[in-house]
């Protein structure tokens, strides 16, 4: 879990912040000249990122810095006949090997993707207003606004649905892989383009049970 | 005791064994040797329930072992030790960590009584001041030894060794034989250990099982090897010259 929350903190932050201010910067572009009063911004870059880019963004990251670990990790084990071992002692290794991984999956990710939707809203936050695109008070005005916490649930859901994915996935393709070096680095591979697919898919199914 | 009865295993449309019948008993060093490829390896994997055959049956004395399954089949495992080519020693954790671990899954000993396994176990395979050590930072020898240590500390009924001299030079090749000999007759342990070191034939082979392309070919002691007329064992264990001039004079002083 450590590896999992606290490794991953400092790339979540970096990326949501980038996530949150290019989305703001974009939409202010998007909205000049229009009808549309310039505090939208914040409440279109809050609603963006609650209900899109932090879960999705968050969790296709963490594939590739989480997933490809893991799966180099517990193919490493099985390269290494440690899995084989334990199997021989009588330990059940997919419980004992993949399970913690997923537990701490589903409690880290989903708080990642919370800490990356507030990180991702100061972004915008910090793109627009020392700026001056547009003021302190009409950023927080609509960040404020129209505030629906079924949003928040809509997050979560997401989070933990991506997260049993991508552990899932990537502890898959490193238990079961077979071969040298270059098979690890392939079941690496696999496991964040499978992770990535599957999370973009999960990702549309969930929007049309959750939104339709 | 353990039985193999008419192995047979596939991989896809390759036949590696074919209708092994062997009888490993207990308190004998069983050694199974034959050239690479020649299925060695898969006996050994199908033996200790980590590849399953095609078809066949292995008996641990009176249980069918291919088709225990669940609690039967742990109760079983906890019976076995295995010690792997590479020693497969898990490498964040020190040596007493290591040794220890089967009895952190297993037992509800408390750590006094741990430790005091550990160090018996260790001890025995005469490593008593490695406990804080990681496998890194030990020799060859010693992983083995830890994975000895390892295999015997829930005193295992049966004990599988798999290459265990690869990689050693030859004094400590010896040791490691004389260390799972003495391991086997002292427990009444079954010991099933796959090898092609001719000096383990020759030193430990109470009981050798002879692979050739598959086939059981030859099955008799280490005091049989020299008069069999099996021409494939002969050529594979006096293979070099060598050993051919040393096979000469000893069936000449016989």
């Amino acid at each position: 879990m450590d590896d999992i929350g606290i490794g991953s903190l400092v790339i979540v932050c970096l990326i949501s912040i980038f996530m949150g201010a290019v989305s703001a910067i974009q939409f202010a572009y998007q909205l000049s000249g229009q009808l549309v009063p310039k505090y939208y911004i914040g409440y279109i870059v809050r609603d963006l990122t609650i209900i899109e880019l932090a879960p999705t963004i968050t969790c296709l990251v963490l594939a590739g810095k989480v997933g490809s670990n893991m799966a180099a990790e517990i193919g490493g084990m099985r390269q290494k006949e440690h899995i084989d071992a334990m199997e021989i002692m009588g330990v059940n290794t997919s419980a004992y090997v993949i399970l913690p991984k997923i537990l701490g999956g589903l409690f880290a990710i989903p708080l990642l993707v919370c800490i990356s939707a507030l990180v991702g809203i100061l972004g915008g936050y910090i793109a627009t207003v020392p700026t001056e695109i547009i003021s302190d008070i009409e950023y927080v005005r609509g960040a404020r606004s129209f505030f629906h916490p079924y949003n928040v649930f809509m997050m979560f859901v997401k989070s933990v649905v991506f997260a049993f994915i991508l552990v899932s996935v990537s502890c898959y393709q490193g238990y079961y892989v077979k071969g040298g070096s270059i098979e690890l680095g392939k079941a690496s591979t696999a496991a964040v383009v499978y992770s990535d697919i599957l999370i973009l898919l999960a990702d549309y199914v969930i929007a049309l049970l959750l939104m339709a | 005791m353990i039985r193999a009865e008419g192995i047979f295993k596939s991989f896809g449309d390759k036949e590696v064994l074919k209708g092994i019948d062997a009888t490993f008993e207990a308190g004998k060093t069983n050694l199974i040797i034959g050239r690479s490829g020649a299925g060695k390896t898969v006996l050994l994997k199908i033996l200790v329930g980590l590849l399953k055959p095609s078809s066949g049956t292995i008996w641990y004395d009176k249980d069918n072992f291919s088709l225990l399954e669940g609690r039967k089949l742990r109760e079983i495992r906890l019976k076995v030790g295995m010690l792997f080519q590479g020693s497969a020693l898990f490498d964040s954790l020190t040596v007493q960590q290591n040794v220890q671990f089967p009895l952190d899954m297993f037992t509800n000993f408390t750590y006094k009584e741990k430790l005091n396994r550990v160090n018996e176990c260790l001890e025995r395979v005469n490593l008593e001041n490695a406990n804080d050590k990681y496998p890194s930072e030990i020799s060859g020898g010693m992983q083995k030894r830890v994975g000895i240590a390892r295999a015997i500390v829930l005193n295992p009924t049966y004990l599988f060794c798999d290459e265990p001299n690869s990689g050693l030079d030859p004094k400590t090749s010896i040791v490691i034989d004389e260390l799972i000999k003495d391991i086997t007759i002292e427990n009444n342990i079954t010991t099933i250990i796959n090898t092609h070191d001719m000096n383990s034939v020759m030193e430990i082979g109470e009981n050798i099982v002879f692979i050739h392309d598959g086939y059981l070919e030859w099955n008799g002691s280490r005091n049989q090897v020299l008069d069999s007329t099996n021409m494939r064992l002969q050529e594979f264990i006096f293979a070099s010259p060598f050993l051919q001039r040393l096979r000469k004079a000893a069936l000449n002083n016989h």
